[in-house]
């Protein structure tokens, strides 16, 4: 499998600000990249970057190869699937009238819209019923699983996230991101997740990318992050989750 | 009672229609503007301040000045466009008052526009970008469904100042249900004012209520609703217009009438006998006295009756008084070599202004003319109407005899009167030709130094009428046919506040009485 996103020192400032001081990143396609760091470290606009919600400085941002810079963004933004903590669903529309956007902007007709919505809903583990309703009517976890439903929609290879996850309580939390990683592995797709939780980016990624100040600190599978890396910024928040859950598991109880 | 009912009725029609069709073209223009304005404005924070600066710089504007503005500011766009394309158009009656209407309707749309879109979650329209829409589609799709509640909120308050405003478009001649307003504001018929409140007062709610409707249900995204409130405002819209159908022919003759009684009661006069000769007539009535002449020399208005002084002194520019005759030839010689007008002749009265007493005070005070009236005047109350003390006129007579009153108030002609018989004035500025002076019995002082002009009522004719056989042959023996006594009669029996006459009613009289010369 090739390159499914390609960073070449790209750069975004903000006045005097760097958001980004020049990152080069190369993400595979089939991969699961979870995008860490504190608030201010520039992984969200990393993010942005790459369906050209942000437009970089300086730099190239490559998909499947490709340098999308002098095209319409809508273009680039049809082919990738985009989540974020506060959905977004339009509450003028039914969750399947939300859910089938992005196919009706690409001009597909009702009949085939309609079978995907239905095969999507089953996919994100939510009944059929919830087709005709608002999305006012949706508990939180409910509606991210619409969120997601639309960014899958129109079969995208890549899907973006942005803290998806972040506003839910922790039991639909945990369900929530297990079954998506589960779609993750059954869709194959490159899924790109911005999380300022370690052991949530742990729990689901192959591959952590950790930020601070717009620059890479590190960036490599959760186990071996742990065991090579000396950057004590670094070894301070892998460790913090695993102190955590050695706590719970002694206060809880259990078996060794 | 019932026959002002009557009348009123019989004149709704006409006027709501008329009422109808301006309001409803000020709102779609306004509309066509304001919103996408509006949606400009919320994108970008260059554009709003001013945008939104000017609508509500308009709207600190009166509504009546907006209207009479855009008098002037058309017959000069007329004079440059006869210059240029050699065609003008008519700077009176639907055009100023639906380009003053339109500007007036359009702050609350606006605002609401650029609030509504302005206003619309940050992160839907992230999403709408996020899930590939172009920025068109993230207008149309997105961005106006969810503003179209608040903006739907904005038309309906825009709608309804915009036929309350509509009232005032009578003064520039356009016929309104204001028509009923200030035709009876100046009769004191209180049948017709109230009628005339309550008709647009009406026609505000309905249109409100409707609009309401379609709100209701943008809001609540219920078809249904949009689909009813729309089909009733289009079809309450058309209901309403179809009188013009049969009225929308236009009129062979436009004859025009100033905003006092003895005014209405002469175009009543002309009107009749133009009708009885077989043709169409149209009345403008309520023209200011500048407005009126302007609208005769354009040929907006065929024939309308005016006063010598009033010519002399305003149109002319005049400020020396040569005598009766002087003034009239002059006028007749000048103002058809001006402006191509035709001074047909004099009715045969004068209505001056006259400088009015009580009779017990003027005694009292020993004031029998405007030379002892200078001595008392810084003790007395001066009532005017609401022209005189910026009319020439009244330059020359405070000049000649040196007037300083203690206080100047400006009222309402009708109301004038009344403050004189109320102590709240001491001296009016009257018209010789008024019945209250009689019927008051004031005292009327005379001019010994002979500061104002006279004012012999003549019947003007528009240039392009000039030598229209059927008009002139049917207004002509009015020259010198009615006497003094006669259109005091007339106006006293619509001036009253008793067994009030229509001034269609009065005209008759006046027809009957006719001198044969």
């Amino acid at each position: 499998m090739g390159a499914m996103v390609q960073l070449d020192r790209v750069e975004k400032r903000y006045g005097a600000h760097a958001a980004l001081a020049g990152v080069s990143l190369t993400l595979e396609a089939g991969e699961f990249v979870a995008l860490v760091g504190g608030s201010g470290s520039g992984k969200t606009t990393l993010l942005k970057t790459i369906n050209r919600l942000l437009l970089p400085d300086t730099g190239v941002v490559r998909v499947e190869g490709r340098d999308y810079a002098t095209a319409p963004p809508h273009q680039l933004r049809r082919r990738i699937g985009y989540v974020f903590q506060e959905v977004g669903l339009f509450p003028h529309l039914t969750v399947a009238e939300n859910v089938a956007v992005t196919p009706k902007l690409l001009g597909w007709d009702a009949g085939r819209r309609a079978a995907r919505v239905d095969e999507l809903l089953d996919l994100v583990a939510l009944p059929r019923e919830v087709a005709q309703r608002s999305p006012d009517a949706l508990s939180g976890g409910q509606r991210q699983r619409v969120g997601v439903a639309r960014a899958l929609a129109a079969e995208p290879k890549l899907m973006l996230m942005d803290e998806p996850f972040g506003a839910l309580d922790p039991l639909t939390r945990d369900q929530l991101g297990s079954d998506y990683r589960a779609l993750h592995e059954r869709l194959g797709l490159t899924t790109v997740l911005v999380t300022h939780d370690m052991a949530e980016a742990v729990l689901l990624a192959d591959r952590i990318v950790v930020l601070q100040a717009g620059r890479i600190l590190a960036d490599g599978a959760p186990a071996a992050l742990l065991a090579s890396s000396t950057d004590p910024d670094v070894r301070g928040l892998l460790e913090a989750p695993k102190r955590q859950a050695e706590r719970l598991h002694a206060r809880l109880g259990g078996p060794a | 009672m019932n026959g002002a009912f009557d009348a009123a009725l019989a004149l709704l029609p006409e006027y709501l229609a008329w009422h109808v069709v301006l309001s409803a073209s000020a709102l779609l223009l306004g509309a066509a503007i304001s919103l996408p304005l509006g949606v400009a404005a919320a994108r970008s924070a260059r554009l709003r301040w001013p945008v939104l600066a000017f609508a509500s710089l308009i709207q600190t504007i009166p509504s009546l000045a907006l209207l009479a503005l855009f008098f002037p500011i058309l017959l000069a766009a007329s004079a440059l466009s006869v210059a240029t394309f050699g065609r003008g158009f008519s700077a009176l009656g639907f055009l100023p008052s639906l380009l003053a209407l339109t500007l007036y309707s359009m702050l609350p749309m606006l605002r609401n526009a650029a609030a509504g879109v302005g206003g619309v979650d940050p992160a839907i329209r992230e999403a709408a970008d996020g899930v590939g829409m172009t920025p068109r589609q993230r207008l149309f799709q997105v961005e106006l469904p969810l503003a179209a509640p608040i903006i739907m909120a904005g038309v309906r308050t825009a709608a309804v100042w915009t036929i309350g405003a509509a009232t005032l478009s009578t003064p520039v001649g356009q016929t309104s249900l204001g028509n009923y307003i200030f035709a009876g504001l100046q009769t004191e018929n209180w049948i017709f004012v109230l009628f005339g409140c309550a008709a647009s007062a009406g026609l505000a709610l309905a249109a409100d209520q409707l609009l309401g409707l379609v709100e209701a249900g943008v809001r609540r995204r219920r078809r249904v609703l949009v689909t009813a409130g729309a089909a009733g405002l289009l079809l309450g819209a058309l209901l309403a217009v179809t009188p013009l159908a049969s009225f929308g022919r236009p009129a062979a003759y436009t004859v025009g009438a100033k905003n006092f009684s003895e005014q209405y009661i002469l175009a009543e006069l002309m009107a009749a006998r133009l009708e009885r000769a077989g043709a169409e007539v149209r009345r403008k009535e309520d023209l200011g006295s500048a407005v009126a002449y302007r609208a005769l020399a354009a040929g907006e208005i065929d024939a309308y009756v005016d006063y010598s002084g009033t010519l002399w002194t305003n149109v002319l520019k005049r400020t020396d008084n040569p005598g009766r005759q002087a003034v009239l030839d002059g006028l007749t010689a000048e103002l058809k070599r001006r402006d191509g007008v035709l001074v047909l002749g004099s009715l045969g009265f004068e209505n001056a202004y006259a400088f009015a007493m009580r009779g017990d005070r003027a005694r009292a005070l020993g004031v029998a003319s405007l030379e002892d009236l200078a001595r008392q005047a810084p003790n007395l109350t001066f009532g005017s109407d609401l022209e005189f003390l910026s009319r020439p006129e009244w330059k020359a007579v405070e000049a000649a005899y040196g007037l300083r009153f203690a206080r100047q108030r400006s009222f309402q002609p009708t109301f004038m009167y009344r403050a004189l018989s109320g102590g709240d004035a001491d001296v009016i500025s009257a018209f010789s030709s008024d019945g209250r002076i009689a019927a008051d019995r004031l005292v009327v002082l005379t001019d010994p130094k002979g500061a104002i002009p006279p004012y012999d009522a003549v019947i003007l004719v528009s240039p392009k009428r000039a030598n229209d056989r059927r008009l002139l042959s049917a207004l002509q023996p009015l020259v010198g046919a009615i006497p003094v006594e006669a259109m005091r009669e007339a106006n006293y029996t619509v001036d009253r506040d008793q067994q009030k006459l229509t001034p269609a009613t009065a005209a008759q009289a006046v027809e009957r009485s006719l001198r044969t010369p």
